[in-house]
């Protein structure tokens, strides 16, 4: 372990060295690399101005750090008794004290100044060009954008997912950007006034990109402002930094900023389709998770009649993404998470209240409503797998028209 | 054996000895004895938060899925915090304050003896109901030992425990403050004014009466989250009109009080220490007690710093980052003062000068990254971030801690009677000194290149500091298994101290005998 850590170390001194040339990977910043130690300086005027502030105070704090302890280790050397010090009995001055108050002071007053210019710009949200609107869940993001009527979900990549696990078949080592990519990423403009809203739909969350200068809390009732003008293509990558409960750590965020022609194009892709064209206006038949990402389902007409182990399979799936992380993969859950294998609810005759718990969630919990999120064919997929798996054997399916007919 | 108009009777016999067996500990209410009490049960309590700490590093060793579910990690922060703040620091002060501070100011005992008894007692009955939880269904609290709703809602059935523990670690602590309280203003020596007092009563003086003013606020802000789980109240849920940021602004109008409670008698202890071994009188007496009231002062109003991110109006954003840097002026004063003390002594490096001096250095960093994190523009990247856990770790692990192993070393021989071994406590310390500083300075990199904090896996650009910072913290965790056996050794023997102990320790104490007699001051010492 040690011998691998040395040879990283090694190498990411390599990659230093070389830095000034080397391009980083196509769109990504550069800034997040091994042994990365300091702030970004971002593609913001706002992540700009923090990191300014930042070196700022940096280099005060050092200055005082470095009077404190030369100070310090002078005295002790200087005035030590095998030496042959003799101690002074002085204990008063008011004059020096005087002095180490004052001076202290006007430093502050000195940072305080910019300080509070930049946090009047941070706040200032007027004139945004556009706005987007984020929710948080446990344990992925939601993305509204406002004006164009595009929605959707975002949440951990399926390679990290797989790393994450116990005894992973990938090794964190081995997945681009563990932990830090997304299946749909949010995808917005550069040199375009942003402005965030931020909400949550169960705890409390935090937004956090530090490219872009800042991070915000997403509480469940309220909604929080901010803003961001991007001025670099690129992907820029973040995380939830507010403690949300077990996957806190793994609802990383992840920001595409294109130039305006190429988001115009990306735009046109996510409301051109007929599904997602629904999925924009909210229409209730359609029933599309949104952002035309996991269309599977055949449009609008009647739905499909699956067999058993088609249902399953899906189910399986649909499980392990959205439901394991709360119930567990054996279905035995876990804290406040319910095991769902044996559960009443979920073996009882009639599948109805089950569809109604996966569908509309329970209000106060953290079971959440995963019928906006999933399509028909995922939810009778889930609900005909957690009815099957692990010895709850109800032997019966749910099929896409028993979901329709619930909505 | 005796009924108790016997007892009292000779209470004030001159060969008044403690009585032996189980019950002297149970039915004591002698303040060194409880003094012994407080801090046996905070060793033991660093010890038990240490092992979480342990299970921490462990798992953030390298990324993945290591050691534990991510569940079980966050139970770990959480546990790791409350076990660490209520279990070790808090109870180590004031068990240091039940020994030193009735000999420091002349008085026989502690004000309310029976208070005393009880408050410590009330200590182990809440760990046992805190620690308990881990092992409930749903096991421990896991939403961070701030217990932010609505997560901290979402736990299992453990969370009445977690709230009754609550209470009963914040009545004990002020049942513990109100008893220091009176015994400082009420039971002085002659003579002994407030501004003659050694800096350390001053500083648990001050102590008392922010615990007084806060543990019940606390006590408040946990009942509410209670009445909101179970008897249908809304105070910070908002589908009832309530507020989940309200409960922020009231846990830190408890908990930035707090901080300093934890820090605070730190601040005298080390004004105890570094005078005697520069052998000259404290810099600014009179600068340092203003220092402190100005700090407790301004701890209340600075609540909201740990709130940037929550979306507060820009006016408390200003208010609340100009409060929070003013602070910076008295903790320099301090810092200041004690430089002065050194300036022209007459300086020896033992062991309690060593963690002394350790302390001023190293909280000087921790009160330099607190700067940084009070600028609120810079604290929406700052915050939640491994930046934050770094500060706070130099301030309190580094700064309480070990002010609190300082201070043990200090005055051990006045409670044993004899010596600690020097050579090994040397060994202590350099052992800590080094591997604290691996364990917690790459955590300021880890911070600022994007690591957030309570994440018990991580991208892999984190691992190299992630893994120094976890060898640092086994080193450290370890090296303090010699503290334990320094202290066992030095209570079984060794070379016999002299009364004065250090040749130039300056105060009441070391007028008495070492070890000091079971009754001490019953008759007031005359102060000049
Ligand atoms: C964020 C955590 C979380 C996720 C993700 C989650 N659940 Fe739940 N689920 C819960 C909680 C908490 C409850 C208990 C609610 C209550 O108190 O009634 C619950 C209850 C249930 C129940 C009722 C069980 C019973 O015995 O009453 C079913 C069925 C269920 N969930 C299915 C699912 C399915 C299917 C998924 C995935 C599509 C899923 N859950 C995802 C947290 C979660
Ligand atoms: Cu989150």
């Amino acid at each position: 372990m040690i011998s691998k850590m040395l040879v990283r170390a090694l190498a990411a001194i390599g990659l230093l060295a070389s830095a000034a040339h080397a391009a980083a990977e196509p769109g990504e910043s550069g800034w997040r690399q091994p042994w990365g130690m300091n702030l970004p300086e971002g593609v913001t005027s706002l992540s700009q101005e923090t990191y300014d502030l930042h070196m700022l105070v940096f280099y005060i704090v050092c200055a005082i750090g470095a009077f404190v302890f030369i100070g310090i280790f002078y005295s002790v050397w200087r005035f030590r008794r095998s030496a042959g010090a003799r101690p002074a009995q002085f204990h008063h001055n008011t004059m020096v004290e005087i002095i180490w108050t004052v001076i202290p002071f006007l430093i502050l007053l000195g940072i305080a100044i910019p300080a509070t210019q930049s946090m009047i710009t941070m706040r200032d949200t007027t004139d945004h060009e556009m706005t987007v609107k984020v929710t948080g869940y446990q344990w992925l993001w939601e993305y509204e954008y406002m004006d164009e009527g595009i929605s959707f979900f975002s949440r951990l990549d399926e390679d990290s997912q797989r790393a994450r696990q116990r005894n992973p078949e990938v090794a964190p080592e081995e997945v681009d950007h563990y932990l830090l990519d997304v299946d749909n990423p949010l995808v917005v403009p550069v040199d375009t006034k942003i402005r965030f809203l931020l909400t949550s739909n169960d705890v409390i969350h935090s937004w956090w990109v530090p490219e872009l200068g800042w991070k915000q809390d997403t509480v469940p009732g309220f909604v929080n402002e901010a803003w961001a003008t991007i001025e670099e293509p690129g992907v820029y990558r973040g995380q939830c930094a507010e403690l949300c409960g077990r996957d806190h750590g793994f609802m990383p965020v992840v920001v595409v900023a294109m130039e305006q022609d190429d988001y115009e194009a990306w735009v046109d892709e996510q409301t051109g389709g007929e599904e997602s064209a629904q999925a924009a206006s909210g229409d209730e038949s359609g029933s599309e998770s949104g952002g035309g990402e996991s269309g599977e389902q055949a449009g609008g007409g009647e739905p499909e009649e699956l067999s058993q182990d088609q249902l399953m399979a899906q189910g399986e799936e649909v499980f392990g993404n959205q439901c394991a992380a709360c119930h567990q993969a054996d279905g035995q859950g876990m804290g406040n998470f319910p095991a769902l294998a044996g559960s009443s609810v979920v073996t009882a005759e009639d599948p109805q209240e089950v569809l109604d718990v996966v569908m509309n969630g329970v209000s106060g919990t953290a079971m959440q409503a995963f019928g906006d999120r999933l399509d028909d064919r995922e939810i009778a997929g889930v609900v005909t797998y957690i009815r099957n798996a692990w010895d709850n054997d109800t032997g019966d399916v749910v099929q896409p028209a028993a979901v329709q007919a619930a909505r | 054996m005796s009924s108790t108009t016997h007892d009292t009777h000779h209470e004030h016999g001159d060969h008044h000895a403690p009585p032996y067996g189980i019950t002297r500990w149970l039915f004591t209410t002698n303040h060194k004895d409880l003094g012994v009490l407080y801090m046996s049960f905070a060793l033991l309590m660093f010890f038990v938060g240490g092992a979480m700490a342990m299970v921490i590093r462990a798992e953030l060793f390298q990324p993945g899925l290591n050691v534990v579910d991510p569940y079980f990690f966050n139970q770990m922060t959480t546990m790791h915090a409350l076990v660490m703040i209520f279990g070790a620091v808090m109870p180590g002060f004031t068990g240091l304050a039940n020994w030193l501070v009735p000999v420091q100011i002349g008085a026989p005992d502690m004000a309310l003896p029976r208070v005393n008894n009880w408050a410590f007692w009330l200590l182990p009955a809440g760990f046992v109901l805190l620690l308990a939880t881990l092992f409930m269904p749903g096991g421990g609290p896991a939403g961070g030992w701030t217990m932010y709703p609505p997560l901290v809602l979402q736990m299992g059935d453990a969370f009445p425990f977690l709230i009754f523990a609550v209470h009963i670690l914040g009545i004990s602590s002020i049942m513990g403050s109100i008893n220091i309280v009176a015994t400082i203003l009420n039971m002085r020596a002659p003579g002994m004014t407030l501004m003659k007092m050694p800096m350390f009563v001053w500083t648990w003086l001050i102590t008392g009466f922010l615990i007084i003013a806060v543990m019940p606020v606390l006590a408040g802000a946990v009942t509410m989250l209670l009445t909101d789980q179970y008897f249908g109240t809304s105070f910070f849920n908002t589908a009832g009109g309530g507020d989940p940021v309200m409960f922020q602004h009231v846990f830190w109008f408890f908990g930035h009080p707090e901080v300093y409670i934890l820090i605070l008698p730190a601040f005298g202890i080390v004004s105890a220490i570094i005078p005697t071994f520069a052998r000259k009188p404290l810099f600014g007496y009179s600068s340092m007690v203003y220092a402190v009231a100005a700090i407790a002062f301004l701890s209340f109003i600075v609540w909201a710093h740990h709130m940037f991110t929550v979306g507060m109006p820009l006016a408390g954003q200003l208010f609340f980052m100009f409060a929070t840097m003013l602070i910076a002026v008295p903790t320099g004063v301090k810092i200041f003062n004690w430089m002065a003390t050194l300036w022209r002594g007459s300086i020896t490096f033992e062991t309690p000068m060593l963690f002394a001096l350790a302390f001023v250095i190293l909280f000087t960093i921790g009160g330099l990254s607190g700067l940084m994190l009070a600028l609120a523009p810079v604290d929406l990247q700052y915050h939640d971030t491994y930046f934050v856990v770094a500060h706070f770790h130099y301030v309190l692990v580094t700064g309480a801690v070990f002010a609190i192993m300082a201070a043990v070393y200090y005055w051990l021989p006045k409670w044993t009677g004899h010596m600690y071994d020097e050579k090994l406590a040397q060994w202590h310390f350099w052992l800590s000194v080094i591997s604290v500083n691996v364990l917690f300075f790459p955590q300021h990199f880890l911070g600022l290149a994007g690591m957030p904090r309570r994440i018990p896996d991580y991208a892999v650009q984190f691992t190299e500091f992630n893994m120094i910072s976890s060898i640092g913290g086994f080193v450290f965790g370890f090296s303090q298994l010699l503290f334990l056996w320094l202290v066992i050794k030095c209570v079984r023997g060794g070379e016999k101290a002299s009364d004065q102990v250090w040749e130039g320790a300056q105060g009441l104490e070391w007028t008495l005998p070492s070890p000091a007699p079971y009754h001490s001051f019953e008759t007031p010492p005359v102060v000049k």
